[in-house]
């Protein structure tokens, strides 16, 4: 998570404003306190349950944690801003994250992460204008034998060359999963999230 | 495979690898029924201990003497499994669970009854997305099946698994990093003594074992510790998964006992086959990026748990080789090592997160053509001064940077001074009327530095 400003001339979560997470995403993260002896213990799941929900983890989701699982919003910020995977700001409806290990770039990691850049017209933790893609790189996503590699949400593509990145950006299905996924993560509505994740990503730009 | 039967792979590639029906068709789960239902658990610890395993995971700790460290008269125990597999060159443990995710989860029941956890969380690191689907439906199975829940194979014993995703962070792969990510917390390793042993997660004693040497236990308890012994050189029993990446002809996941040369796992027929366009080896980060590198001439070294050491590695490391081939300009190499430590040191010791800061600031700038010749002297002596075994830093991440820099420095220097030399005349001046003069005011710099005129 990079660096974030605050703006302390006004209230970081508006006063009387509607809670950023439903009931039903709350008792999604419910669901994992009694995997664990402590609430605090839930965090990680929970972060990433909320997230999916909310588009990001806000000051507000933050907060809105913290009050559920019984700790202060400053535990909670903590640890969210310790981990790579936790967005402070609105992210795309997919989240491209791109190898730059070192076997990924012996393969040819650079030109693809050129060809994203090229083919998106964004920089790595920007979000496209519509607010359909967001791009990042992490240091070894532990695919090596399929360098290079990258992620669309859940989907990993393996060997990806430069000239295949604009089809594969191009493909609506690029992130589905050839397994079904567990239910535990998903957002319970995934409508509502794609709403916010696009107008906040609007928003953004 | 030169006259070895696989045996953590032997499930790879069957139709329905993935499901309990065809493990337990294939002897899946007997050895942890056995071990429940006719082992003590000091028993299944003895075995272990007999079998010599050491964990797979990187430190090559004994994972009988660990389950033994366990205080005797405890009430909770907590099992944590390492899946948190973040070493660059490294997917042997992925590579398992996603063909044969029941394999881990029989390992972890044995390990459970042994260490006499009722709880194991499984720590998953986040990039793994369809292996946490996979591993998921794996553990619905085994509950469904009773293999996990309340009373195992008949007996009294209960356990739950849970599988915790990560979040993105390569320090979590540590032990005690690990336990504080598991704990809600930022993954910051804790100082040892207590160990996890003593007091882990949330305050209990705790066994953290990577995946790979789970699946091993599977395997002692269904063929006796003496088989495992004989397998592998004195001192490295057993069987390894090797993986191999970067421009070789078949990439990929191979098991052989430990001891295989690093010449045979990029060259044999049955691992990578080679290079692709027959390219020569400019060298092989052979265990994983933290072990450092080995030059095109010292590709007989052996990985097992002793070799490495004499061509000057930090050891075996996780076996996951990195091959670099002939066309590859080196100092690309060093500022990407560089630059994996310095993104994810965890910020908590200072000299780690300073140091492999300026490692990388510097690679950064000789790949830029303003290197200096003793830019590398300076390089060298930055990685003698950060790291557990300089007694500077909580935990192994940095003794990783040092050797893997150090290695790639030494090993490589006529090249980076061919490329230092060959420098148009003015450039480090240039850089050096630039904004970023900061970038030579280094705070470590030896005596002889900090008198020099800039």
């Amino acid at each position: 998570m990079a660096w974030q400003a605050i703006d302390r001339s006004r209230p970081a979560v508006p006063e009387g404003a509607p809670p950023v997470l439903s009931e039903a995403v709350k008792e999604k993260i419910r669901a994992f306190f009694d995997r664990y002896p402590t609430r605090q213990a839930a965090l990680l799941p929970a972060l990433r349950i909320a997230q999916e929900a909310a588009g990001c983890v806000s000051l507000e989701v933050m907060k809105e944690v913290a009050e559920l699982l019984g700790l202060a919003p400053s535990q909670v910020m903590d640890t969210a801003s310790f981990y790579t995977h936790f967005w402070p700001h609105a992210r795309g409806r997919k989240v491209i994250v791109l190898c730059r290990s070192l076997s990924c770039e012996l393969m040819g990691g650079r030109a693809v992460a050129d060809a994203v850049r090229r083919e998106l017209g964004i920089d790595e933790h920007e979000t496209t204008p519509d607010g359909q893609y967001s791009f990042m790189t992490e240091e070894c996503l532990g695919a090596c034998e399929h360098g290079p590699c990258m992620l669309i949400n859940e989907r990993l593509h393996s060997r990806v060359s430069a000239q295949q990145v604009p089809a594969i950006l191009q493909d609506p299905d690029n992130d589905r999963l050839d397994i079904a996924p567990s239910s535990l993560y998903d957002p319970p509505d995934d409508r509502g999230r794609t709403d916010q994740a696009s107008a906040g990503g609007t928003e953004n730009r | 495979m030169g006259g070895y039967e696989p045996v953590l792979l032997s499930n790879v590639g069957l139709e329905g690898s993935r499901t309990l029906a065809v493990y337990c068709a294939r002897g899946g789960y007997q050895a942890a029924r056995r071990a429940v239902t006719s082992m003590s658990p000091q028993q299944v610890v003895d075995l272990v201990k007999a079998s010599d395993l050491r964990g797979r995971g990187g430190a090559g700790f004994r994972v009988g003497v660990k389950w033994g460290l366990l205080p005797p008269g405890r009430e909770i125990t907590y099992l944590c499994v390492n899946f948190d597999e973040s070493e660059p060159g490294t997917f042997n443990n992925r590579y398992l669970v996603d063909h044969d995710p029941h394999q881990l989860l029989e390992g972890i029941v044995i390990a459970a009854h042994a260490t006499q956890a009722r709880t194991a969380y499984v720590y998953l690191r986040a990039e793994f997305c369809e292996t946490f689907h996979v591993l998921q439906r794996a553990v619905d199975e085994a509950y469904a099946a009773g293999l996990l829940g309340k009373g195992l194979f008949g007996t009294s014993m209960s356990l739950d698994c849970h599988i915790h995703r990560g979040a993105g962070a390569y320090v979590c792969g540590e032990e005690t990093g690990l336990i504080e990510s598991l704990e809600g917390k930022r993954g910051w390793p804790r100082i040892k003594p207590p160990y996890p042993a003593a007091s882990g997660a949330f305050g209990r004693p705790t066994v953290v074992n990577n995946v790979e040497s789970l699946c091993c236990v599977v395997h002692i308890v269904a063929r006796g510790s003496g088989w495992f012994r004989s397998l592998g050189p004195p001192g490295s029993s057993g069987p390894k998964l090797y993986t191999v990446s970067g421009p070789v002809n078949r990439p990929g996941c191979y098991e052989a006992p430990l001891g295989l040369s690093v010449r045979e796992l990029v060259f044999g027929d049955a691992y990578a086959r080679g290079m692709i366009g027959n390219r020569k080896v400019k060298g092989v980060i052979p265990g994983g990026l933290s072990v450092g590198i080995l030059s095109a001439d010292e590709l007989d070294c052996r990985l097992d748990f002793d070799d490495p050491q004499r061509y000057g590695l930090l050891g075996l490391g996780t076996a996951g080789a990195i091959v670099i081939n002939e066309d590859t300009d080196m100092r690309d190499v060093l500022v990407n090592v560089a630059r994996f430590y310095a993104r994810e040191s965890c910020g908590q010791c200072t000299q780690c997160r300073e140091q492999t800061d300026w490692l990388h600031k510097i690679a950064r700038r000789i790949a830029a053509g303003a290197g200096r010749i003793e830019d590398l002297d300076l390089m060298e002596s930055l990685t003698r001064t950060m790291g557990m075994m300089e007694g500077q830093s909580i935990c192994g991440l940095p003794d990783g940077a040092n050797y893997a820099i150090r290695t790639l420095v030494s090993k490589y220097r006529a090249e980076f001074e061919r490329h230092i030399q060959a420098q148009r005349p003015g450039s480090v001046e240039e850089t050096l009327s630039g904004n970023n003069r900061s970038v030579y005011r280094l705070p470590v710099l030896a005596q002889e530095a900090a008198n020099r005129k800039w």
